[in-house]
This record gives structure tokens, C-alpha cells and sequence, in this order.
């Protein structure tokens, strides 16, 4: 009888993240939101490359000249990055385009600092726990589209 | 068809040799004893339906994702998990026990990133105790939640749990107050007697850095029961992964997939009694492995540094984290497409 109260009640706690993450996550499919809804909601993205610090501003990639460094940013950013921002960078679910002017003018040092920092109260996590070389080469892929010429306005801009 | 119907059959006559009849040789006797093995079995039914049912409806509906798990049983580091994926978890304790009988404590977890800043987890735990029985011993709701916004020289995470067990928990899941290896020498049927409902508090205080995580757990525990006291306990932990930059392919046995380290956990009395004395202390290896498929496979054999602690356990666990897993609730209440 206890076991059953026991599991009852688990059950119960169960629904209840359920409920909260009906509540409490932002659901919508961001996949499909662009134009000037997602310019919107994704401009606190953007603003936040000019918060980062002089010193983090200034820092350059290590692996810069490294001929793998973008092969297996690529593969890191499908592994724990396209969920949010798509396959390619175009934006996704839940995060900004990353082919945007804002990201693809930013230096490398930002870029890395917005990676290891987040933005965790609009919900993008921070990075830290993958070791530096893999964040400085997931920023050697993000800047690929910069040399590939694929430089894109932001959404509301188009 | 004969065939393959004979085959089946020697399949649960093997089943029942080696996973039941063990368990249940030590019951001859007795209408409850044989009542409590029946529980037992449906408990453990009950948590291994649960694990794999949510794997099932999770596998068919969310996108698995590539998890970078950190290979530590016990303590736990600042990394939250990704806002809107969930991550299902089996892990087991296997430990030894003198004066008594050897044990299997498992438990399920399912921990789900509300936001980027708050992660939310419920376990499931249960127990089989050789020659004794098996039996379902209670849950636990756990919060964690980070209160700065940026990393920081030392990241903390305010962790908050409240857990409904009985005395017959073995789990393991954290070590505190004056805990030791005599207490579950017990049988179940006497340790089920007992009943805590506790809070927990821990502060997780980590720092990576050059490719380390080291992470330092304090944690107080309160029985709501007024007359106990507030108990004291610690986990440490340090791992590192085995290389620090990926290659450019993808790989299963890519070193970069693996994450080896150390984790230290133990009592530190409670506020009638602080101290050493009495107390319980472990240390055990630990290794992860990430798979680019989404599981992610651990490893721990730990080892009792006195003579109150159980001389070894062996824990392991298996993970899958299902990204995308609040928009499929989200649109199951309605959301929109």
C-alpha cells in the first residue's frame, strides 16, 4: 500500500514537470518563426556580442590556422549548437541566425566569450563544459560563412 | 515456429534461474514474505517499464541529441541541462555488505531543462537485496537552479530536494550525517519500517578550467521529523576529458568521447555530533562515454576508505538526452505546430 502512495506520488511529480515545462518553457516553434517576429525576439542575441569585455573582444583563435579547426567545429555544431540554431546557422528553434551581419562581423574573441558565457536568462546555455579548443573550433566554423560569402542581414532586414 | 518457441522458453527458464530464483531462494516460507517478493518484482517491473517506456516515447517523438555528460555519479558540477531536453537516466550500485547480505540498488531519473538557469529532476529508486527480496524504496524531486548569469572564477548551483524514502533505500545517491555500512545490514522487511522525509540542500560549487572540471558539494540534510537533526555531508569530484580538441570526423571511440576523473563523497556528522567519527568515505574512479548517437555510458568502481563503509560498490549508468522534448509536450496540450 505504501509502495503504491509512494509510486502514486511520484506520478504526480512527474505530471508536474510536465505541467511546468508546458508553463514554464517558451514552446513555440521557433523553427518556423522568421521576418520580424524572430528579429524580435531573437535581438537581445545579437546585443549581447556588445557586451562582451575589451579584453575577451581582443582575444584571437589559437587554432585559427589549425586546417582542421572548421571540419570539427562543423561536427561540434551539429553535435550541440544546430539544435537551436539549425544544421546549416541559418537560426532555428529556439535560437538567432548565426550567418547574420551582427555574428559574422563580430571578432573571434566575442564570439568565444558569448559561447562560454551563454546568455542564460534568455536561454541560451553556456558552453563552458567543452574544453577550449573545441569553442575556439566551433568559432573557427561559425566564421566559415563570413569567407563562403553567405553574410546575411538579419531577418527583419531582408 | 517449434523451434523458435522452444528457444523462447529456455530464454524464461534462464531469466528465472538467474534473475529471480536468486532473489526470491531466501522466501520459502511465509504469506507476507511471499507478498513482499511479489512487490518487490513489480517495483522493479514498474521502474525498468518506466525507463524503457519513456526511452520509446521519447525515441519515436524528439530528436535525440549529443550530450557531453560529465562522468560523475555523485557529485554534481554547475551544467545545467539544455533548456527544453530531457534526459533519462538508469544507474546502478551494485555494493557489498558484512554482516549481511549483498545488494543491488538502481534508480530512474528523468531531468529536464526548464529553463537555461533552472533544471528539474525526479528519481525513482529501488533495491534488491540478495536472499532477502526486492522492493520499490521511494522518490526524490530535485531542483537546481543558477543564480549568476555569467561564468564566473567559481560557478555556484543552489540545489534543493525533497525525498520521500523508507530505511531500505541503498542507493547511495549521497552519503551524509553519520551514514555507515552497519546500518543496512538489516533485512528489508525491518529496514522498510522506517520512513524519512528529508530536504536537502547542497551548494555546487565547480571551475573548469584547461579542459578540468573540478566541483566541490557541501550538502545539509533536514528530516522533517522535528526531534532529528540537521545532517552534514560532502562530495568532490575532478575529471578531465580525454582530449581537448575534436577531430574533424565523427567517431564512437574518438578520445574526446571519453571523460575519466575521481569522485570523494562522504558524512561529516550532523549538528548533535559533527566530526569524523562514525562516518562513511568512498572514493571512486569514474569515466564517461559520450556517443555521438546520444547515449552516454558510466562507469565507477568505488571504494570504502574506513571501516564504516561499504569495502566496494560498483555503479553504472545509462543515458539518453531527447532535445526538443518541451515543444512535444507543448504541442500535446495544444501548443502551436
Amino acid at each position: 500500500m505504501k509502495n503504491r502512495t509512494m509510486v502514486l506520488r511520484a506520478a504526480s511529480i512527474l505530471a508536474f514537470m510536465m505541467a511546468s515545462n508546458f508553463l514554464g518553457t517558451p514552446f513555440p516553434a521557433y523553427a518556423q518563426m522568421n521576418g520580424p517576429t524572430a528579429a524580435k525576439k531573437h535581438k537581445w542575441s545579437y546585443a549581447a556580442l556588445n557586451k562582451v569585455p575589451e579584453k575577451a573582444r581582443a582575444r584571437m583563435n589559437p587554432l585559427e590556422n589549425d586546417p582542421d579547426a572548421q571540419a570539427a567545429g562543423g561536427k561540434l555544431f551539429e553535435q550541440h549548437c544546430a539544435e537551436c540554431h539549425g544544421r546549416k546557422a541559418e537560426g532555428g528553434r529556439r535560437g538567432p541566425s548565426l550567418r547574420a551581419r551582427e555574428v559574422q562581423e563580430a571578432t573571434s574573441g566575442e564570439i568565444f566569450w558569448v559561447l562560454t558565457n551563454g546568455i542564460v536568462r534568455h536561454g541560451m546555455p553556456d558552453w563552458s563544459k567543452l574544453p577550449e579548443p573545441e569553442r575556439w573550433q566551433i568559432v573557427r566554423f561559425i566564421q566559415c560563412f563570413r569567407v563562403s560569402g553567405a553574410l546575411q542581414a538579419p531577418p527583419a532586414q531582408r | 515456429m517449434a523451434g523458435e518457441w522452444n528457444r523462447l522458453g529456455s530464454t524464461r527458464a534462464w531469466i528465472r534461474r538467474v534473475l529471480i530464483e536468486p532473489v526470491t531462494s531466501g522466501l520459502a516460507t511465509g504469506e507476507q514474505e511471499r507478498s513482499e517478493v511479489s512487490q518487490g518484482r513489480c517495483a522493479r517491473a514498474v521502474l525498468l517499464s518506466l525507463f524503457t517506456l519513456a526511452l520509446g516515447y521519447c525515441g519515436l517523438f524528439c530528436p535525440s541529441s549529443f550530450a557531453q555528460e560529465s562522468p560523475y555519479i555523485v557529485t554534481y558540477d554547475h551544467y545545467l541541462e539544455e533548456p527544453g531536453s530531457l534526459e533519462v537516466e538508469y544507474f546502478s550500485t551494485f555494493g557489498t555488505q558484512r554482516g549481511g547480505n549483498d545488494f543491488h540498488a538502481y534508480w530512474v531519473e528523468f531531468e529536464y531543462g526548464v529553463k537555461a538557469w533552472w533544471t528539474t529532476e525526479v528519481y525513482l529508486d529501488g533495491q534488491t537485496t540478495f536472499n532477502d527480496s526486492t522492493l520499490f524504496t521511494g522518490f526524490r524531486f530535485e531542483n537546481r537552479f543558477r543564480p549568476l548569469k555569467q561564468e564566473h572564477f567559481i560557478n555556484p548551483v543552489i540545489y534543493v530536494e525533497y525525498e520521500q524514502i523508507n530505511g531500505a533505500d541503498k542507493i547511495l545517491k549521497e552519503v551524509e550525517g553519520h551514514d555507515i555500512e552497519s546500518d543496512e545490514a538489516e533485512s528489508n522487511a525491518s529496514l522498510r519500517q522506517e520512513h524519512a522525509h528529508e530536504l536537502e540542500f547542497k551548494l555546487l560549487l565547480s571551475k573548469s578550467f584547461k579542459g578540468w572540471n573540478v566541483a566541490v558539494n557541501p550538502l545539509f540534510t533536514k528530516n522533517l521529523s522535528p526531534s532529528e537533526p540537521w545532517e552534514f555531508g560532502y562530495a568532490v569530484g575532478a575529471s578531465r576529458p580525454l582530449a581537448l580538441k575534436a577531430v574533424p570526423n565523427r567517431c564512437n571511440f574518438c578520445r574526446e568521447n571519453f571523460i575519466a576523473g575521481v569522485e570523494m563523497y562522504g558524512g561529516l556528522g550532523d549538528a548533535k555530533s559533527p566530526g569524523l567519527h562514525e562516518t562513511s568515505h568512498y572514493l571512486a574512479p569514474v569515466v564517461a562515454w559520450n556517443l555521438p548517437s546520444g547515449w552516454t555510458l558510466r562507469l565507477s568502481p568505488g571504494f570504502g576508505l574506513n571501516d564504516n563503509s561499504h569495502r566496494f560498490l560498483l555503479r553504472w549508468g545509462v543515458s539518453r538526452e531527447f532535445s526538443g522534448f518541451g515543444e512535444m509536450v507543448g504541442r500535446l496540450f495544444g501548443g502551436r505546430p
